[in-house]
């Protein structure tokens, strides 16, 4: 039995005649050819794009000379490039964690409904996410209109003063966070739902028995049982949220002077709009060791913890 | 430690399902109490109800005296051990074990002894610092005990504890239950569908069908005296055997008149009881045990009788002899010596002093 293994599994250079059909019988040959197709996608539109980009990047700007890290010694100096920095993490990072609250929040509503009215209320909670953010982005713009729209018409209804809305840092730093908050909950929503159908009813039955109270449960079963979901879902929304173009360049496009651009849309700016591409690249090359770092710590937790548990 | 009495109590699901049909139960302090019967007979919905798991549609709970319908299962002080353990997969298990004690404010030295000590009782010392997933079903077994001990709750509540486990581990895990009950003494309402678990463990045993109970008593008692025929069927392995006859009065003594036209004598001591039935349509009924190879057919109340076995089972210590009565299906256990072949007749004495009549129309035990 074990020898018959042996033999099949040896590698096809010992048996020339017949080692074409032996390959295809093995395994792990079907499993490479199964994911060959994913493979060169991700070659193609991930490794390939990122390595020209690291070599656009040690260009000048009309892309003639090599300059080595001239490009990024440059950005370092430059106090618009500093600005982005901050508005990147500033947005990801409180985007994110308003996401992660609101889909907990809302995930754990649906999950007490009766799952008549759930299923109701799940996809009309969905639809944020499932509109195209560049049209419904549209509509937010409209509504962030300064004099004809509805909020400061709103506003004004009650007596507050109209507010500048994309026209100032501040607010203007707030309507994109609000935006993505509403484009990007529904997201955490859904996949929380998953994660708390998947904690077992015993589990609280035995928690309840033991002496914790409702909060009591959250705090000592249902969240830790998420830890991996949260964490994995974090990091997916950071860099999505990260990489965020479409909102903010139709909602302010950067504006006002610049303080609400991130990596995404300056690198379009620099790269495309200004014409020096391996300046552009350079910044969205940015991004890179920020989250890769992120990424690295969050998946060995999660790794870490999946062995443990079930 | 304390008592718990159920007052009528009825648990209607949504939908009219009467689960649970009102019943009235005492259990005294101490006492390993073990609810058994066939699947969806409401055992667990009654070990639910007492843990405040479910709601109760009506009728009264209370434990240690105290009506409980309105408290929490957190200010129960009960604590229970479930099917498939309800470990926290993320906990180790000294945490498992500490959480409950933790909840409650007790300080860390305390906790530390009570959990040192179930663990212990338990041997689960060694593992203390693993998570559930890295051990095997018994030690999640004893770690889900563990769980329970460490509280010193009023009442353990037990739905189905060992039904996970292999047969073997199942009888050892059973040995131990009942050495912690010996251990620790509080009052234990184990809930399972083997009537053997029950007969072993049990200082009473409940016997419920169809969200009523059949029978409240002594194993012991539900073995010799069954009061229904679906406790007589459902206590003891084979189950007994049910053999449609007729009551008759002859020759100054009453017998039982079998198909085939087979005529047991009735013990002299049995006549009071059955006097007033002669003439009447019964059930006859008799476990395996008491119809065996022919022997004792001297003393006087072991009748003899023929049958022809359809099927023999060898068990080892034992043959079980199947044969058909009329139409019904009749169980022997023969001693494995004893000449028991298919389709040979076999000569065999009845132990009639361990028979049972029954009325056919409602199931009683006359
Ligand atoms: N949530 C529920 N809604 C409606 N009916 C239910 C519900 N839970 C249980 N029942 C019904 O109540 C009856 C008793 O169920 P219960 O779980 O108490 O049975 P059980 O005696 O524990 O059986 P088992 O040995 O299979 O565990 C069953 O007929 C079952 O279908
Ligand atoms: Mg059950």
């Amino acid at each position: 039995m074990s020898q018959g293994t042996l033999i099949a599994s040896a590698p096809p250079a010992v048996a020339p005649r017949g080692g074409l059909r032996r390959l295809a019988r093995r395994n792990s040959t079907i499993a490479f050819l199964l994911t060959l197709p994913l493979i060169l996608l991700i070659l193609g539109l991930v490794v390939y794009p990122f390595l020209y980009a690291l070599y656009l990047s040690t260009l000048n700007k009309r892309m003639t000379r090599f300059i080595g890290l001239e490009n990024f010694t440059f950005l370092f100096t430059r106090e618009t490039f500093w600005n982005v920095v901050f508005q990147s993490v500033l947005f990801a990072v409180s985007a994110v964690v308003l996401k992660a609250l609101i889909g907990f929040i809302l995930a754990h509503v649906l999950h007490a409904l009766p799952s008549k009215g759930q299923r109701k209320w799940r996809g009309m909670l969905l639809v944020p996410w499932v509109v195209p953010p560049a049209i419904s982005t549209l509509a937010w713009w409209w509504l962030f209109d300064p004099s004809y729209s509805a909020f400061n018409w709103a506003l004004m209804g009650i007596g507050v003063d109209p507010v500048p809305w994309l026209g100032q840092s501040g607010w203007a730093r707030f309507s994109v966070i609000l935006v993505n908050v509403w484009y990007g909950s529904p997201f955490f929503m859904i996949m929380y739902l998953a994660a708390l159908k998947s904690v077992p009813d015993q589990l609280y039955e035995a928690a309840a028995i033991d002496g914790a109270t409702g909060w009591q449960k959250l705090r000592h079963v249902t969240f830790p049982m998420m830890r991996n979901i949260i964490s994995i879902t974090v990091l997916f929304s950071l860099i999505v949220t990260f990489a965020n173009f479409d909102i903010v360049r139709i909602l302010t496009n950067g504006g006002p002077q610049d303080t609400t651009h991130v990596f995404a849309t300056y690198a379009f700016q620099v790269g495309i709009q200004s014409g020096d591409i391996p300046l552009g690249a350079s910044v969205s090359l940015f991004m890179f060791p920020l989250l890769a770092v992120f990424a690295i710590f969050t998946l060995r937790g999660v790794n870490k913890r999946s062995k443990e548990m079930a | 430690m304390a008592q718990v009495a159920l007052r009528k109590v009825v648990k209607a699901y949504e939908g009219g399902v009467q689960a649970v049909k009102g019943i009235d139960l005492d259990i005294a302090d101490h006492e390993f109490v073990v609810l058994v019967g066939p699947s969806g007979c409401g055992k667990s919905t009654t070990l639910r109800m007492i843990a405040g798991l479910e709601e109760i549609s009506d009728g009264e709970i209370s434990i240690g005296g105290r009506v409980v319908n309105d408290v929490p299962p957190r200010d129960r002080d009960i604590a229970m051990v479930f099917q498939n353990y309800a470990l926290y997969p993320h906990m180790t298990v000294f945490d498992n074990m500490a959480f409950g004690l933790m909840l409650r404010k007790f300080d860390k030295a305390e906790i530390k002894r009570r959990v040192d000590n179930a663990a212990r009782i338990l041997e689960i010392g060694p593992l203390l610092d693993r998570k559930p997933k890295a051990l095997s079903g018994g030690q999640r077994q004893r770690v889900a005990m563990g769980r329970a001990i460490v509280r010193d709750p009023k009442v353990f509540l037990f739905d189905e504890p060992l039904s996970n486990l292999d047969a073997k581990l199942r009888v050892q895990m059973r040995t131990e239950i009942k050495k912690v009950h010996q251990t620790v003494r509080t009052t234990t309402i184990y809930v399972t569908h083997d009537q053997v678990e029950a007969m072993t463990l049990a200082d009473r045993v409940v016997v419920m069908n169809g969200g009523i109970i059949e029978q409240v008593g002594p194993p012991q008692e539900l073995y010799h005296n069954p009061k229904t025929r679906f406790v007589a069927g459902f206590i003891g392995s084979p189950a007994m055997n049910f053999i449609p006859g007729r009551l008759e009065n002859g020759a100054g003594a009453l017998r039982v008149h079998l198909p085939g036209d087979i005529v047991l004598p009735v013990p002299a001591e049995r006549t009071e009881r059955y006097k007033a039935l002669a003439g009447r349509e019964v059930l006859f009924g008799i476990r395996p045990e008491h119809l065996t190879e022919a022997k004792n057919l001297d003393r006087p109340h072991v009748a003899a009788m023929t049958a022809t076995p359809e099927v023999t089972e060898p068990m080892g210590m034992e043959t079980l002899v199947h044969f058909k009565m009329n139409g019904a299906e009749i169980c022997g256990r023969v001693d494995p010596g004893a000449p028991a072949q298919p389709g040979h007749p076999l000569p065999m004495a009845v132990d009639m002093s361990n028979m049972h009549l029954l009325d056919p129309q409602t199931g009683r035990v006359l």
